[in-house]
């Protein structure tokens, strides 16, 4: 039994992708900067992946500057926006407390170099409130950071509405949608974004290639030295090979992607009612704002890499925000922004499925998961001094 | 591979599991906020380790150092069981991810706190006698 239940982390590579690559390196592998016809072959590949990608996001190909990944284009645009409101005097920027590390600890970086930055809490459904961005931005607010859809919980952000109201006040908006792309429909055309991120490998897509999308006339900063590529704006010979991938990737994922949605609809929704059914376990974000196949829960007297482990002996392969799993000693900081206690945060599987899964997976996966909780539960002595009495059930 | 297969071992099939109704000594460490929580029980007749149980809250590592410790002890004098060290586990193990060191910890911690409680226990119990 082989169960892929983490494509959350990352996904399988999609049939298209890898013969896209395979033949861009058989065929086009001359460099873009080249003059001579090997390398015009290479420049007119990576501009059809541009216009590929473009076409998609409902944008400019040159809006879009390709990246190593979600990442390099997170600290590229967080870099530039704070860059530019420094030029104005303006050195506030506002987040979220549930924002990926790639966001976060950019953050703090900028912080350490003198800018203010506010984190808005999320209620416990993990969905930011507008109404709290509104009071928190400022005349000195130069940017807005806020993910499109959470990669540990699934939870959707109101990125319309956020991005109004910044652009309202002149603020620039940038939306991590590393998780939410290939996913949900992002038409960049409509919404009032002006940076985003994102990472081909999180939709079916190979590693180590991603774009920052930058609406027309917003200065990006270049964070490497060297050559001209990207407008200046990326130095380093493009990965050609895994963006002439993403682009084939992100084409079948967008082409498929209300089917796929209604597939793992389902998928999600059995999931999360057999999963419901095992006794004090909680599902984390909100039931209806999430991606489409994130599954994540909570389960009471329990540790999560333990979980996770059992899981994964039985073929299941999941994730967990537990301290033990992140490598650090406090447990997911989206979890603790929720409001989970620690004790509850320390027992988190996250599940998450691709078109890929099938419902008797889903069936196994669940009965699978009641058993090793159960397991767990046989022997961990939290748990027997909730069972006991001694202490009061939290979930 | 993260852990070693004798800590995976231990870890899927861990022995000791379980409580000991009469047990003489029993300690619990951690907190839930660490993460790990640990309980031991032991049975000691004429200071000899007649039977070890536990119960854990934890990762793979903080299970696998529960049981192989319980292991170690069982059949011993208390006074061997005083000398285990965190490093013995961990080597019995075949080691630990350097970030999980601090589990074997915890365990030598546990036991050491179930064996002073025996002290304690049998200490009141002669005390007893006496009155």
């Amino acid at each position: 039994m082989n169960i892929y239940a983490d494509n959350a982390a990352t996904t399988k590579v999609s049939e298209a992708a890898i013969n896209a690559m395979t033949a861009c390196m058989k065929d086009s592998y001359g460099n873009p900067s080249s003059l001579h016809s090997e390398g015009q072959k290479a420049a007119k590949v990576l501009l059809e992946a541009r216009q590929k990608m473009a076409a998609r996001l409902g944008c400019d190909p040159k809006e879009v500057f390709f990246t190593s990944g979600g990442t390099e284009a997170d600290n590229q645009a967080l870099f530039s926006a704070a860059a530019l409101g420094k030029k104005k005097g303006k050195t506030h920027i506002v987040s979220t407390a549930i924002e990926h590390h790639a966001i976060s600890h950019t953050l703090d970086k900028l912080a350490k170099q003198g800018f203010e930055v506010t984190l808005l809490p999320v209620p416990e459904n993990g969905v930011v409130e507008p109404e709290t961005l509104k009071a928190a931005l400022r005349e000195d607010t130069c940017l807005c950071s806020i993910m499109f859809a959470n990669n540990e919980i699934g939870t959707i952000q109101p990125v319309e509405e956020i991005g109004k109201l910044c652009r309202e006040r002149g603020i620039l908006f940038h939306t991590d949608a590393v998780a939410a792309a290939g996913y949900l429909p992002i038409d960049l055309g409509v919404l009032p974004i002006d940076l985003l991120s994102l990472s081909a490998h999180k939709f079916h897509g190979p590693k180590g290639a991603g774009l920052l999308y930058a609406r027309k006339g917003i200065k990006v900063q270049s964070m490497l030295e060297g050559g001209s590529q990207e407008s200046g704006k990326r130095a380093g010979t493009e990965n050609l090979p895994g963006i002439v991938g993403m682009a084939a990737a992100f084409e079948e994922a967008c082409g498929e992607m209300a089917e796929n949605a209604a597939g793992l609809k389902a998928l999600q929704d059995q999931l999360i009612a057999g999963l419901e059914k095992i006794p004090h376990a909680l599902l984390s974000g909100d039931r209806n704002r999430r991606l489409p196949g994130n599954v994540h829960f909570c389960f009471e007297g329990i540790e999560g890499e333990s979980l996770l482990l059992l899981c994964d002996q039985k073929g299941i392969r999941a994730s967990s925000g537990s301290a033990c799993t992140s490598g650090a000693l406090e447990p997911s900081h989206v979890l603790l922004a929720i409001g989970r206690s620690h004790e509850i945060a320390h027992g988190s599987l996250r599940l998450t499925l691709s078109h890929q899964n099938t419902e008797e997976e889903v069936s196994y996966m669940i009965e699978a998961i009641s058993e090793v909780v159960t397991k767990l539960r046989q022997f961990s002595p939290v748990w027997k001094d909730l069972e006991e009495g001694k202490k009061k059930h939290a979930i | 591979m993260l852990y070693s297969q004798e800590t995976m071992d231990h870890f899927l099939n861990p022995r000791n599991v379980g409580s000991i109704p009469d047990a003489n000594g029993v300690a619990e460490v951690g907190n839930t906020t660490c993460g790990d929580v640990m309980r031991i029980y032991l049975k000691v007749e004429d200071d000899v380790v007649q039977d070890a149980k536990f119960e854990t809250f934890g990762c793979a590592s903080a299970i696998a150092t529960s049981s192989m410790t319980t292991e170690l002890i069982k059949g011993k004098p208390v006074t061997d069981a005083l000398k285990l060290t965190n490093k013995e586990v961990v080597n019995k193990l075949g080691g630990l991810p350097a970030n999980k060191l601090h589990c074997s910890v915890l365990a030598e911690e546990v036991l050491k706190a179930a064996v002073a409680d025996y002290y304690q226990r049998s200490g009141a119990d002669v005390l007893s006698t006496e009155l």
